[in-house]
């Protein structure tokens, strides 16, 4: 009779008292964790928006003389900014997608099991951890240095950048190889395409809406990043559109340097650089999600 | 007998294995490519580690051990102490953590296990844009705005816990007075940025558990709390903890937002409402006045940050490994 006594009651209505609130209450806070999430983002979208329109106009994007910290609102721009962060970010994306897909290829397609591959793979998991200042202090100390100040440019930060962008997009890109399904390649071998060929003609194109929408996270991700450009592009107030020669300058550099001036002309300019800095990494992350929705074939 | 097989049945002229011998060039020059983008990788990270040595070898060998691990940084008489640095980057990612665990969890089990799919697309959105705010929007916004706005808050926090023992120490006052700027400041931002990397691993290990043990959870009667604590959790834990470490990671790194709220005061204290520095802003905010030795220490520091994310990272995946090996085995 004591057993009987021992055995847990189940009530399979419903779970009463207790147990139920405990899930009510877990559920609640998962609710709150979220809301939690949106006001940070909320309150900076806010104060972004808010005190960066009044910052930006044709002028202030266009105009390439960066005026003085003193200087009010209405003098000068941040073009010389916009263009910097535009060509630095741009040439940057030039040589990590290309170098990116092809290191993803050679995991997933030429590696396969072998112990190599594998290592790469790993590797390129670590590099994504690697915090984007030391990407800048390789670059500075790899690529400046050798050449004094001449080596300060455009360049040497889009080098800084891509660096930072390679990984991502392996990483990426390699998700999207894995969900390429495998009759597609073993049906183009049937038909006595080379290897390269299936590649190049079979699997990127199955996987081309992946591989362009994780490129262009990558691309907004770098497109923001300060550290890998301050020891860089060097620092100058006017527009340089060679990406070549000479020191520049770009959006998030402009907004750090404003950022710890104590006037309000330079406070201004840099919430409007920030407004224009979001806006291009949100473009690019729409871009993104619209080239999913729109063309993804194969998913989980 | 042996003439008689020359013409193998089994290899005819056109098998796989005379066709690889007879690659064309583009073929194998493809081939050759892709290995070198895989290989570029392997460039970079040792690149990283020798360059980053070189130019600080002349800090390891004129500061030595005891130089290095001292708190003292003074470059105008060339000391070059790390410890006041390391002490404040592990400080404020660990304050991150604390605050960015719970919330990112809940948001990841929110994702996966509580709300319909076509409400989730949105909420993956919101933290998408959450992610790609650049870093130094959030310092901007940081120091113009939540530092004022917090400097009240910690000041009454302060005077409220003035003389109980413990914590007075972590958010009382030191030499009488706090600052929005501080440990904590950068802890909330680092919070803020590391939230969707954290939610965003997470959701991928919670995405993984088998719907039979969900479903065997519901049959038993469980709760879906129940059911998160008994079938979500043990299943996803260790790749949990690798996603924080991820995170953890990403807060040591993060540079520019930390440089402009931590507060640039180089010190070790147990207070966390005051001024303090971490290792990547104080190379983001010294580098360009430096040279020589001091430059050198900048450099070294650099290597030392990235040396300890590199172990955080590693760390983060022997995790998984080792709870797969003894998935696999169970």
């Amino acid at each position: 009779m004591a057993a009987v006594s021992n055995q847990p009651t189940f009530d399979l209505r419903e779970p009463g008292g207790w147990r139920r609130n405990k899930n009510l209450i877990a559920t609640g806070l998962m609710y709150l964790a979220f809301v939690v999430i949106l006001i940070p983002l909320c309150f900076v979208l806010y104060e972004v928006i808010a005190k960066g329109a009044k910052a930006i106009s044709w002028q202030f994007l266009s105009n390439g003389t960066i005026p003085p910290n003193v200087m009010p609102l209405g003098q000068g721009g941040m073009g010389a900014a916009v263009v910097g962060t535009l060509e630095i970010t741009a040439f940057a994306a030039l040589m990590a997608i290309p170098l990116g897909i092809l290191g993803a290829v050679y995991i997933y397609e030429y590696g396969g099991r072998n112990w190599f591959a594998k290592v790469i793979s790993f590797m390129a998991d670590v590099m994504v951890g690697v915090p984007s200042i030391v990407m800048g202090l390789f670059i500075f100390t790899v690529w400046v240095i050798p050449q004094g100040l001449n080596g300060l440019s455009g360049f040497a930060g889009s080098l800084a950048l891509a660096c930072l962008m390679l990984p991502l997009i392996i990483r990426s890109t390699f998700e999207m190889l894995r969900l390429v399904p495998n009759h597609l390649r073993e049906a183009s071998y049937a038909l006595g395409a080379t290897k390269s060929r299936v590649v190049l003609t079979v699997v990127l194109p199955a996987a081309v809406s992946g591989i362009v929408s994780g490129s262009l996270l990558a691309v907004a991700r770098a497109a923001g990043e300060t550290a890998p450009l301050l020891f860089t592009i060097g620092a100058v107030e006017s527009l340089n559109s060679n990406l070549f020669s000479g020191a520049t300058t770009s959006l998030p550099s402009q907004i750090f340097s404003n950022a710890l001036s104590p006037y309000v002309g330079a406070e201004e300019r840099a919430w409007g650089a920030a407004l224009t800095l979001i806006a291009i990494a949100f473009i690019l992350l729409f871009t993104a999600r619209i080239v999913t929705a729109r063309f993804t074939r194969y998913t989980r | 007998m042996s003439t008689a097989i020359k013409a193998d049945p089994a290899k005819p002229a056109g098998s796989a294995r005379s066709l690889s011998t007879r690659r064309p060039l583009g073929d194998r020059g493809f081939q050759l490519l892709a290995l070198l983008a895989g290989i570029l990788v392997l460039a970079i990270l040792i690149g990283i580690a020798v360059s980053t040595a070189q130019q600080g070898s002349s800090w390891f060998s004129t500061a030595g051990f005891s130089g290095i691990f001292s708190t003292v940084w003074n470059p105008g008489s060339n000391q070059f102490g790390a410890m006041a640095f390391v002490y404040g980057t592990v400080l404020s990612s660990l304050i991150a953590i604390i605050i960015a665990v719970p919330v990112s969890l809940g948001v990841a089990l929110l994702l996966t296990e509580v709300v319909p799919r076509r409400l989730a697309a949105p909420i993956v959105t919101i933290i998408d844009l959450l992610a790609v705010v650049p870093s130094v929007v959030w310092g901007l916004w940081g120091i113009l705005v939540l530092e004022p706005w917090l400097q009240p808050i910690y000041a009454s926090i302060a005077s409220g816990v003035n003389g109980i023992p413990v914590l007075d120490n972590l958010f009382g006052e030191s030499n009488g007075s706090v600052s929005g700027a501080s440990f904590f400041t950068a802890g909330i931002i680092l919070a803020i940025m590391i939230t969707p990397i954290i939610t965003s691993l997470s959701r991928e290990v919670i995405a993984t558990v088998p719907a039979i043990d969900k479903e065997g959870a519901y049959a038993l009667g469980a709760t879906r709390w129940e059911m998160i604590r008994g079938a979500v959790w043990p299943h996803s834990k260790s790749g949990v903890v690798s996603a924080i470490l991820v995170g953890l990671g990403r807060a040591m790194g993060e540079t520019i937002a930390a440089a402009l709220v931590i507060g640039s005061s180089v010190q070790v204290t147990s207070h966390l409402f005051v001024p303090g520095y971490s290792i990547p802003a104080v190379i983001a905010n010294q580098f360009g006045e430096s040279s020589g030795e001091f430059r050198s220490a900048l450099i070294g520091l650099g290597l030392v940050l990235f040396v300890i994310t590199i172990i955080v990272n590693l760390v983060a995946r022997a995790v998984v490994a080792r709870s797969d090996r003894r998935s696999r085995g169970a």
